[in-house]
């Protein structure tokens, strides 16, 4: 056999499996995602959000106070989350640019991402729930933003190391000090990036399930009370999916379905904010 | 031309981090309202010259300054300088257009709003007068709202230079203005450098030996952070009394 006959043979092999490899991921994916929709639209009905969960076995219920509570929790974990995360990446690719420190802490966050959200949700189960001797929002907010803050830093971090260093000696050879150079020109600069680098971190977190478990915990009870147990929408569809009745499972489809196309709905904007930027 | 002085460098060693020798005893004379071009090698220090004007090196760790730079007999190298007043006096324009992500107007009203400049109308009147004074408003008038990347780089370039005008410096720095831009946008440049000059001081570095001779009244050359020679461009390119200036404006190396 020549050796271009046995190249030919060997591309035809690695096209074969890459192209197996890349259908088996997508049998799956579509295959969840279609689950999910089928079910999910069959269970859609407006008393999911209009109603708070009916006692058990009475037909009927919603899971208004999951959404609510849902939106309250990824609310303040947001607002906790993103400021610490933008503020941390920019002591990172700003004031600590280039020093030992910054390189620690940026790996010390890569390797936070990919912590089991777990055990983000027993750290701040020890840390707020225990000594207090109760779940509340707050503990789930914090234990959501603990995810957050890794993926907001290095993101914040990447999108203004992207700004040209030219463009601040520019603003300094204005008379700028550092800060309003910060301010009013590198984040003008990295906007959209640091923009779409918090929707995909809100993505990421909108749809927790372990972190919240040991500590928002839930509550068949519409609840503005942070201090309180506060009901979510990924623990409810975990305790609706586990429970003995058929209308409970067929809320948990269609709060999974709200769910996903939630998070769809934030990458999607997320991604074609970059689209448009890199169009620029 | 006039033979008031500007700036007085005397006796000027810089060093980067690592000790670094990077300009070597500069003596040399700015002159109130001309042109001064800085002419040398890639590497010479022509660039680290200019830097130490408006002390931009002091945005960088473990730099050291010797000597002085007197700026109206004041040594402008001396700690405890107001950096911000400084720059404020002493305006630079880089190499490739740096114009700042918003709009035409915010760019020049940039330096202006630093200053605490508030008023609209204040705002309006100076970016309006910094604009024409680079020869720029015509192109841009009905569009001061526009992202100033919407703009060619050669009228970036010019923005660049309105938005260090308004803020009325006493000396612009150039540092090669002109050798990210083609043959057209040069020429505007160079015909705007030596408009300015009727107002203000004006150094430039240039890789472009014409350039110098075109549009400077002084030109200094260097070469391995030495000042080798400094005098009118009409002697330094016609007359120079050192060798290696001729073997460098005559195209020998370099």
């Amino acid at each position: 056999m020549n050796h271009e006959a046995k190249r030919k043979i060997e591309g035809f092999i690695a096209l074969l499996l890459s192209t197996m490899a890349a259908l088996v991921g997508l049998f799956w994916l579509v295959f969840i995602l279609g689950d999910v929709l089928v079910h999910g639209i069959g269970a859609m009905h407006m008393s999911l959000f209009t109603n708070d969960p009916a006692p058990a076995g009475v037909e009927g219920g919603g899971l208004r106070n999951a959404f609510l509570g849902h939106l309250i929790i990824t609310g303040f974990a947001t607002l906790i989350g993103v400021p610490i995360g933008v503020l941390g990446g920019t002591f990172l690719a700003e004031y600590a640019r280039g020093r030992w420190i910054s390189r620690v802490i940026s790996i010390l966050a890569d390797i936070m991402v990919s912590v089991p959200s777990i055990i983000v949700g027993t750290f701040i189960y020890a840390l707020m729930v225990r000594p207090v001797g109760h779940f509340s929002g707050w503990a789930g907010a914090a234990a959501l933003s603990i995810i957050m803050i890794p993926v907001v830093l290095r993101t914040t971090e990447d999108m203004l190391s992207l700004v040209p260093w030219t463009l601040r000696e520019a603003a300094f050879a204005l008379g700028s000090p550092y800060y309003k150079v910060i301010i009013q020109v590198v984040y003008r600069g990295a906007a959209t990036g640091i923009f779409t680098g918090i929707l995909l971190s809100i993505a990421r977190v909108a749809g927790e399930t372990a972190p919240l478990l040991f500590t928002a915990f839930n509550n068949s009870f519409f609840s503005y009370n942070m201090n309180g147990p506060m009901p979510s929408l990924t623990v409810s569809v975990f305790q609706y999916a586990m429970g003995p009745y058929d209308d409970w499972h067929a809320q948990a489809w269609a709060a999974s379905l709200v769910i996903t196309l939630f998070i769809l709905f934030i990458t999607i904007t997320g991604r074609l904010l970059i689209k448009w930027r890199y169009k620029q | 031309m006039t033979n008031k002085v500007e700036l007085e460098i005397k006796g000027l060693n810089f060093y980067y981090s690592g000790d670094i020798h990077a300009l070597k005893n500069i003596n040399l004379t700015i002159h109130n309202k001309s042109v001064t071009a800085l002419i040398g090698p890639s590497g010479c220090g022509k660039t680290t010259l200019l830097r130490c004007f408006n002390r931009m090196h002091d945005l960088y760790p473990k730099h050291r300054y010797e000597g002085e730079i007197l700026f109206r007999d004041n040594n402008l190298l001396a700690n405890g300088n107001d950096l911000i007043k400084l720059r404020s006096r002493i305006g630079m324009v880089f190499q490739r257009p740096t114009p700042f992500p918003m709009s035409i107007f915010d760019n020049v009203a940039y330096g202006l709003r630093l200053k605490g400049i508030k008023k609209k109308s204040d705002l309006a009147e100076r970016v309006e007068k910094a604009l024409k004074h680079a020869a720029l408003w015509d192109e841009v008038k009905n569009k001061l709202t526009a992202s100033a990347y919407d703009l060619s780089g050669g009228q970036q370039q010019r923005l660049v230079i309105a938005r260090a005008l308004a803020v009325e410096p006493e000396v612009l720095l150039f540092d090669e203005p002109t050798s990210a831009l083609d043959p057209i946008s040069t020429s505007k440049i160079e015909d705007l450098v030596m408009q300015l000059k009727k107002d203000i001081t004006i150094i430039i570095v240039t890789h472009n030996m014409q350039q110098a001779a075109r549009i400077s009244d002084w030109t200094g050359f260097l070469m391995l952070g030495e000042l080798i020679e400094f005098g009118t461009t009409e002697r330094i390119f016609t007359a120079p009394s050192e060798k290696l200036t001729e073997d460098y404006v005559t195209g020998r190396f370099g």
